[in-house]
């Protein structure tokens, strides 16, 4: 029993060492200046509790992973500081609302929020090409 | 039972209220935010999430204070438990205050500032010397509850600890890596919570039917080992459409599979149940039990299908995430920390009207909880169609007919609020005149 316990604890370590190394894939980009603060102001005003990112988070409002592409800086902007009738305004500074978009931004570079189709491999699993 | 122990129960119960309340509003609010103008649905939410995780674990570890005493043999509370109880109720509270001033830490699950994570760091630590210390003194080989329970503490810690790595710059300076880390440790840490609950049932089961062989044999530890395995492995199923190294996918989709394995030995065992149940069916504690049994059939078969990437793909991120998580959540974890407290409070002793208020409770709680649960389940189904099937882009028609559904799962809330609450609130009467 502990031998079995041991074997399990052991690839336990190993796969989270694995995971913490390589497990992101090779799409990631550095974080800037600006989109740690992006994410610290992300963070503050819990844009969780109602967002999504990659379909993780919040039912109240739509998944933003990909919003950048989607919708321009200015409607954004317009969005974050007055809301709109389901969403409160935040108030927050000019440069705080583009930290946030560059933190957006950053997200949005990732990929997409939905697997395409094409991606379904016949085992029902993905399998994802380099973008 | 000392005082210390009794407030601690009694905070728990007041959390499992407090999740049930601030829930039933945060679901009205969602559909009406107009509804929300003095505490609105971002406040709410975070206030439901915390008071529902506080809830679950000040119970399961309730329970595992409460039963070690039996099984290790302690003669009193020891000091560091103790401890270990002011300070987490005390952080517990903190975190409502910080809520109600709108400081919050903008993580899913742990939504309040991180700071307030070094006192809960603290505590863990401090139950976890309290746990082992007792453990010591245990003379006979260990059934497998005493497992659970101990890889329960020990994963814990290992999450916790996990989930706040984001502090480190090498991983959140990655967005991948930080998502990835993230959902797998909250993903454990679901695990990590389940062991010691499921290791009070197992010890529940093993007290009511006077078999102590149901925690000892191979086969159960074999099972363990997979549920083991599942914590370890299976949490890549929350970040399938994240584009990380497939493997990560692969390792999830196969582990998630070998969930199978339990459904069928649900269904293998179902003719024994039915047996036992006819035996302790008297029993308000095997009631709880058996209720959660029903759900883990539910629920295992539901996340069995959205573990499959090719159907993640329409299910991720609608209600049907939110129908397994209640599901689990009401039906298997609180189900069986009732029958835990069920047990701790002597409440099959009580007058039989009282027993009757709570078995209608407990019946009131599963008939709404099941309204809830498939509602969840329809309300996800429309939006997965809605937003991958046909690709809608403007969110507020998407989701038109969604609310509408959502208005089922709202009102049958209310159902599940006055079943469990009735429940609780009883609990507390069984608390105040238990003898210290």
């Amino acid at each position: 029993m502990r031998t079995v316990l041991a074997i399990l604890l052991l690839l336990f370590a190993t796969y989270t060492v694995l995971v913490y190394g390589y497990g992101h894939g090779d799409r990631d980009e550095r974080a800037s200046a600006a989109v740690r603060e992006g994410m610290r102001t992300w963070q503050k005003e819990n844009c969780a509790s109602c967002h999504q990112l990659y379909g993780l988070g919040g039912y109240m409002g739509p998944d933003l992973t990909n919003i950048t592409s989607q919708r321009d800086t200015l409607r954004i902007r317009t969005f974050i500081r007055y809301g709109t009738g389901r969403m409160p305004g935040h108030a927050l500074s000019d440069v705080e609302i583009d930290k946030m978009i560059a933190f957006l931004g950053w997200v949005d570079r990732t990929g997409t929020r939905i697997m395409p189709p094409e991606a379904t491999h016949w085992t029902g699993t993905y399998l994802l090409e380099k973008p | 039972m000392s005082g210390t122990f009794r407030l601690y129960v009694g905070f728990a119960l007041v959390m499992l209220l407090a999740a049930l309340v601030f829930g039933t509003v945060a679901a009205f609010v969602f559909l009406s935010p107009a509804l929300g103008a003095y505490l609105p649905f971002e406040q709410l939410r975070p206030m439901h999430v915390s008071a529902a995780l506080f809830w679950i674990i000040t119970a399961a570890t309730a329970g595992v204070m409460h039963y070690k005493k039996e099984v290790f043999g302690e003669a009193r509370e020891p000091f560091l438990q103790r401890a270990f109880m002011v300070l987490w109720i005390a952080t517990t509270m903190s975190v409502f205050v910080f809520y109600a001033f709108r400081k919050f830490g903008g993580r899913e699950y742990w939504e309040f500032p991180p700071l307030l994570g070094v006192p809960i760091l603290l505590a863990w630590l401090l139950l976890l010397v309290a746990y082992f210390r007792s453990w010591a003194r245990r003379t006979t080989p260990a059934p497998l509850y005493v497992w659970m329970w101990t890889t329960g503490i020990l994963f814990f810690l290992f999450t916790f600890i996990e989930q706040n790595l984001y502090h480190v710059p090498w991983f959140r300076d990655y967005y991948l890596r930080e998502i990835t880390v993230q959902w797998k440790s909250n993903g454990a840490m679901v695990g990590a919570w389940n062991q010691m609950i499921y290791g009070t049932a197992l010890f529940l089961m093993v007290r009511i039917s006077g078999d102590e062989g149901i925690a000892r044999g191979q086969k159960v530890f074999v099972f363990w080992f997979l549920g083991l395995s599942n914590l370890m492995f299976n949490w890549g199923h929350h970040i399938y459409n994240v584009p990380t190294a497939g493997w990560i996918r692969h390792v999830a989709y196969g582990i998630s599979m070998a969930e199978w394995i339990f459904l069928i030995n649900i269904m293998r065992g179902f003719r024994s149940k039915l047996d036992e149940h006819k035996k302790f069916k008297h029993l308000l504690t095997y009631r709880f039990l058996i209720a959660s049994e029903l759900w883990i059939f539910l629920n295992l078969f539901l996340a069995l299908l959205m573990s499959v990437p090719a159907i993640n793909r329409y299910t991720h991120g609608t209600h049907i995430t939110v129908a397994h998580a209640m599901g689990t959540t009401i039906g298997i974890n609180t189900m069986i920390l009732l029958a835990s407290f069920s047990n701790m409070l002597r409440v099959d002793e009580l007058p039989a009207t009282r027993k009757r208020w709570m078995d209608l409770g407990r019946t009131l709680a599963l008939a709404s909880l099941l309204v809830f649960w498939c509602a969840l389940i329809g309300a996800g189904m429309l939006k997965g169609y809605r937003d991958v099937a046909l690709g809608m882009t403007d969110f507020q028609q998407m989701m038109r007919p969604v609310l509408t559904v959502l208005h089922v799962f709202a009102f049958a809330g209310l159902g599940v609020l006055a079943g469990l609450g009735m429940v609780a609130w009883n609990y507390l009467g069984a608390l105040r005149k238990l003898d210290p």
